[in-house]
């Protein structure tokens, strides 16, 4: 059957996009364009960093800086990424024409600019001196963000509400497609691992986000019509918070590290030339991840005060995660074992992938034992742990997924030797900037503060190094972007583009048509 | 279009998750909450003692034991009012019963509501830790320039672990004036807030 219609023309093609592939790439690039402001403010932390004392910025914008570099991050750059991933990739894996829900789809991503808007104008406001921005870190523990937060804590909520709404809308998108639009013979266990990654995290999705929600209008009604959620002065308990926003927090933490792993599982083959080893029981460990994650969410409160058992419970449940991510790890491994592997680019940010965040795995099995966590509570060694996790981790593969699938999207193959360089900055950039934050953790550093003790400062001051080579070398990421979408360069790629590549994308032209998949393709 | 004909029903899976998002927004806001309190009555986990009398009759005297029982007194820091206990600690033997006093002033030229919220640490040691006078039962309101002696009448249960030693007993006081005056508005409204 022939298309029945292309793009609309001009902005409307895009305001009123229902095409899974369009929606796609505003979702890539809403992140990206969040990723460099989060970035932003993570510059100025650093640059208030570098030397000890108050040089640039008064503690309270400090403090608003690491509260909102934390939300756009998490909100703003890696779900809208996974999530534009999704849009474009899960289609063309399983043989379907689009999404399930396309309307949905446009507005799901039409949220987030309104979302956003809402905290940038806070931050906004903020610059200008006009209002304080959200100040109480990303985890907005009450009663800092009930009782003392300032009048911006209610756009904050609103936000948060909006960034929930979309999620939940996407999520449903992608169980509906996932269940119900496989092609003929993709039978569930026939599915590529990014597939069921996303499909376990989309589940997540549904049974956190509402979580998030409540936890936000629980913080609004304490605000201002007179509920004591978490107030104790009316009968209420702030370590419920604790409770409510973790038990949405954890789930929330591997609903950014799942997807990763069906990329990493996506690339790994490709340049091992091997299938993917132990293929089932990734997705069984990615299914017990998952369950798992519901039942850990107290190690983040060790130092609350838990009841003897229960912190026994949490350090337990916390390190038998580290059985099926082990699992996943070696899976990883044993794909690369005696394989052909070549090092093309998103090869290289994938096996950079497994071994950093290897690293953060481990130290966060270090985490979770109950009486050293009481040590390392609230240090730069979480933040070591948490940045090694969620940017050598999800970013990483993010990059890895984006440069793998790239020259499929646009047809033309980016600048190689660019796309090089930007690894090999990111990478020693990347480790100078967090590796260094173990130590400083281990010695006693606290985070949240604009300001340290001399004994800090020499780290401090190479940690800075690597925060500002890292973020401006995301900028040579855009550079080679900006060339390939924009300005048409790169040589002309065929159909599967990689040598090694297996699966249904490869078997569509470089780029896909904008419909693609409309007779559902045959399935061996 | 292509006609797709066995296609599973989109309607049903939607409604299905639909469902499961609703359900756990009312877990996180109607079911959570609640639940955290009836676990924390059990098990003492947030420190927080009963909230009614306790009956003192048929409590024998265990003369062996020892326990120190210490006493904080702290005020928020929205909280005009001076708060201390009057006896620092104290040691007692499981059973016995014993007042203590904590002072308040309100140094203020204007009438306070204040709530004290009780804190018992070790946790395990909260349901044992029995009051049968407390003034944190009420809240407490004190003209301007008025200050007073609290009673607190207590009793250590003798069924106590024999691992805890030493109790702490921690109040922070709240300024709740804005809170009952919101209060008596809602009740006005016939709403009911927890």
């Amino acid at each position: 059957m022939a298309e029945h219609h292309g793009p609309m023309k001009g902005i409307k093609r895009w305001i009123f996009a229902t095409n899974h592939k369009d929606i796609g790439a505003m979702y890539l690039w809403f992140s990206f364009i969040m990723f460099l402001t989060g970035g932003f403010m993570a510059m100025i932390i650093r640059a208030e960093l570098m030397y000890p004392g108050l040089q640039l910025v008064d503690p309270n914008f400090f403090n608003q800086m690491t509260t909102t570099h934390g939300l756009i991050m998490v909100f703003g750059a890696v779900m809208p990424a996974f999530v534009g991933l999704a849009n474009y990739m899960i289609p063309l894996m399983i043989g379907a024409p689009d999404m399930a829900l396309p309307r949905l789809n446009n507005w799901s991503f039409w949220i987030l600019p309104f979302a956003f808007s809402i905290l940038i104008f806070s931050i906004i406001q903020s610059f200008l001196g006009i209002a304080d921005a959200p100040n109480f870190g990303w985890t907005f523990y009450a009663p800092l963000s009930t009782k003392y937060g300032p009048a911006s804590t209610d756009f904050f909520i609103f936000s948060v509400h909006m960034m929930g709404i979309s999620s939940i809308m996407g999520a449903v998108n992608v169980i509906v497609t996932i269940f119900n639009l496989r092609a003929p013979g993709m039978t569930m266990m026939k599915m590529p691992l990014f597939v069921w990654t996303w499909l376990i995290t989309a589940f997540l999705l549904i049974a956190v986000m509402p979580v998030l929600a409540g936890v936000v209008t629980m913080m609004l009604t304490d605000r201002h019509f007179g509920t004591s959620f978490f107030d104790a002065a009316g009968g209420g308990d702030p370590v419920l918070f604790q409770h409510v926003f973790w038990f949405f927090g954890h789930p929330e933490v591997y609903i950014m590290i799942l997807p990763a792993f069906g990329i990493v599982s996506a690339i790994l083959p490709t340049f091992a030339r091997k299938p993917l080893f132990g293929y089932a029981s990734m997705v069984y460990a990615t299914a017990s991840i998952a369950l798992l994650s519901f039942l850990v969410w107290a190690h983040h409160m060790f130092t609350v005060g838990l009841p003897l058992a229960g912190s026994l419970f949490y350090m337990y449940m916390t390190m038998l995660i580290a059985v099926p991510t082990g699992v996943k790890v070696f899976n990883w491994v044993a794909t690369m074992w005696r394989g052909s592997m070549t090092f093309e680019v998103p090869m290289l940010f994938a096996i950079a992938f497994v071994i950093l965040f290897t690293i953060g795995g481990f130290s966060g099995l270090m985490l979770a034992i109950t009486p050293v966590d009481q040590q390392y509570h609230d240090t730069y060694f979480v933040v070591a742990h948490f940045h090694y996790v969620l940017v050598t981790g999800a970013v990483f593969s993010i990059i890895a997924g984006v440069y793998y699938w790239l020259p499929k999207w646009t047809g033309r193959m980016y600048n190689i030797t660019l796309a090089k360089i930007h690894f090999w900055c990111s990478l020693v950039f990347v480790n100078l900037l967090f590796f260094p934050m173990h130590f400083v953790g281990l010695a006693g550093m606290p985070r949240r503060y604009s300001d340290y003790s001399l004994q800090f400062a020499d780290f401090n001051w190479w940690i800075s190094i690597g925060g500002f080579g890292f973020g401006l070398s995301q900028l040579i990421l855009l550079w080679v972007l900006i060339q390939v979408c924009f300005q048409k360069k790169g040589e002309k790629v065929d159909d599967s583009v990689w040598e090694g590549a297996d699966g249904l994308e490869w078997t569509l032209s470089s780029p896909p048509p904008y419909h693609s998949f409309t007779t559902p393709p045959v399935i061996k | 279009m292509q006609p797709q004909p066995q296609r599973p029903s989109h309607k049903r899976l939607i409604l299905r998750l639909t469902v499961i998002v609703v359900g756990m927004f009312v877990f996180a806001v109607g079911v959570l909450p609640p639940m955290y309190e009836v676990i924390c009555n059990i098990t003492g986990l947030n420190g927080k003692t009963a909230n009614q009398a306790a009956d003192a009759s048929n409590v024998m005297v265990n003369a062996e034991r020892t326990i120190t029982v210490q006493f904080l007194a702290d005020t928020d820091p929205a909280m005009a009012w001076s708060f201390k206990a009057n006896t620092f600690s104290l040691k007692v033997h499981p059973g016995e019963i014993h007042q203590v006093d904590f002072h308040v002033r309100n140094p203020t030229n204007r009438s306070i509501v204040g709530h004290a919220v009780p804190s018992v640490s070790p946790g395990q040691a909260t349901s044992y830790f029995k009051k049968t006078e407390c003034f944190c039962f009420r809240n407490q309101t004190l003209a301007g320039g008025e200050e007073m002696d609290m009673p607190l009448i207590f009793y250590v249960d003798p069924e106590i672990p024999e691992s805890v030693q030493t109790i702490t007993l921690s109040y922070q006081l709240y300024d709740i004036t804005d809170k009952t005056q919101k209060q008596d508005l809602a009740n006005n409204y016939a709403l009911s807030p927890r």
